[in-house]
């Protein structure tokens, strides 16, 4: 059976994750080391909590630059929700703090007045290889603009327009959670196992 | 536009789901897998999962509960009841909850919500408040609706969106199981006063019921009753409430 390996960060909802890679049909494990994460074939970078502390888990791990270096060579790599957010260059939420940067662009709050965390399901749309409908988010932050380089991205809006997902080659990641999303997360995690050269 | 959604809550003793009237006189209500299946092919937003059996075995059974109501899901979990450290949340959270609910520790030790906020983040930490009318305000209750603080319902709420709860779960001790309605003042006060989103719950038997609980403010609306019992699917009730003008995934 395939295996998919999944950072661990120690604060994900993990079981989540495994149990969704398990009803596609694969099997799952953890991983931290440079080795690993140069090696392995499909790699998920989970994330809740804050930008600041994410960073901190993967520079802990040592696995900063090699986790860059995977996604520079377009080896399968996911992403989701706050580790999305890594991907980019810094955010609003810890000042100072460098993300992975493979990502253009700067992770901003949403704006005043608009009622956060942007909690629940919202509507996906815009891209061709994401197809369109109802994810399940958690995020009180975004990724506001078009990060050009080739990534395609598909959007979502509360209160303002935001990017919901990227995705470059076998690089994707997902503002929404995929493994609580119901069909249409399962549709993107599906996609994104099968695009991996096993 | 993020849509509104129903959250059906399975409360579990010794590993079954029961309901009860007020959290008195429960009887059984099916197996939590059984039900949870059920209720995602219908069209459930969430789930929540409650303990209310108080012993240390109970607890066991739960983390196998999850487990197994986990292995049917795709859509977001929810597990509370008995949560005193941040280790239990940790340990939740390895067995296949998203989120994770307190409410009795984090009145005796407000700390645990900062403590789950910055270790697994707002969008983990859900605080569930439940709260019974005084005069005309509310005051929270303790230990399953058993104990009264001398802690005002609105001034806590504010506490705990201070402290990084992501989410307020808050049951009307009064409406619990009655099928009267949510208490609409109530979640007019405590919506009105925070940000975070805020969870109806107690007292839904019709569809209007949960309509008007949004228009008080809800976010979600959590049942029981209303749909254990197979009076109402949840498929139908949203197409109802789409009608009525609501942004309901269907």
């Amino acid at each position: 059976m395939n295996t998919v390996s999944i950072i661990n960060t120690g604060v994900a909802n993990i079981a989540s994750i495994q149990s969704a890679f398990a009803k596609l049909g694969y099997e799952s494990s953890f991983v931290g080391s440079t080795q690993e994460v140069t090696e392995a074939k499909a790699v998920v970078l989970p994330g809740v909590g804050a930008f600041e502390a994410g960073m901190s888990a993967l520079n802990l791990l040592g696995i900063s630059e090699p986790l860059r270096e995977r996604i520079l060579a377009g080896k399968p790599t996911l992403a989701v929700c706050l580790g999305m957010q890594l991907l980019c260059e810094s955010s609003e939420e810890s000042p100072g703090i460098d993300g992975l940067g493979v990502v253009k662009g700067s992770i901003k709050r949403f704006s005043p007045g608009i009622r956060t965390p942007h909690f629940g399901w919202n509507t996906v749309s815009g891209s061709e290889y994401f197809g369109s409908g109802y994810a399940y988010f958690a995020n009180s932050f975004r990724l506001g603009d078009d990060p050009g380089d080739g990534w395609e991205t598909a959007t979502c809006e509360h209160g303002e327009p935001f990017i919901a997902a990227i995705r470059r080659g076998s690089v994707v990641g997902c503002q929404f959670h995929p493994e609580i999303s119901g069909d249409f997360g399962f549709s993107i995690l599906k996609k994104w196992l099968e695009g991996v050269a096993w | 536009m993020v849509t509104k959604r129903i959250i059906p809550c399975l409360d579990c003793k010794d590993g079954r789901v029961v309901k009860g009237i007020k959290f008195q006189g429960l009887t059984d209500a099916g197996s939590p897998a059984e039900l949870a299946a059920r209720y995602q092919i219908e069209g459930a937003d969430e789930l929540v999962l409650l303990d209310v059996g108080a012993s240390i075995e109970s607890r066991n059974i739960q983390l196998q509960t999850v487990r197994d109501v986990r292995a049917e899901l795709s859509i977001p979990l929810t597990v509370g009841g008995g949560v005193r450290q941040v280790q239990d949340i940790e340990i939740l959270l390895q067995s296949g909850a998203d989120k994770v609910s307190m409410n009795t520790a984090a009145v005796f030790n407000p700390d645990l919500v900062k403590l789950s906020s910055r270790a697994f983040g707002a969008q983990c930490t859900v605080v569930a408040v439940d709260t019974k009318r005084h005069g005309d305000q509310w005051i929270v209750l303790t230990r399953s609706g058993t104990e009264e603080q001398a802690l005002d319902t609105v001034e806590w709420v504010k506490q705990v969106e201070q402290l990084g709860a992501g989410e307020i779960l808050l049951t009307s001790f009064d409406r619990d199981g009655t099928q009267e309605g949510y208490d609409l003042e109530l979640l007019a006060a405590v919506s009105q006063a925070i940000q975070i989103p805020v969870i109806a719950s107690g007292g839904a038997k019709v569809t209007t019921d949960l309509f008007d609980a949004f228009n008080a403010g809800a976010d979600a609306v959590l049942a029981a009753s209303m749909f254990h019992y197979q009076t109402h699917s949840i498929g139908q009730v949203k197409r109802e409430l789409r009608e009525l003008g609501i942004e309901v995934r269907l």
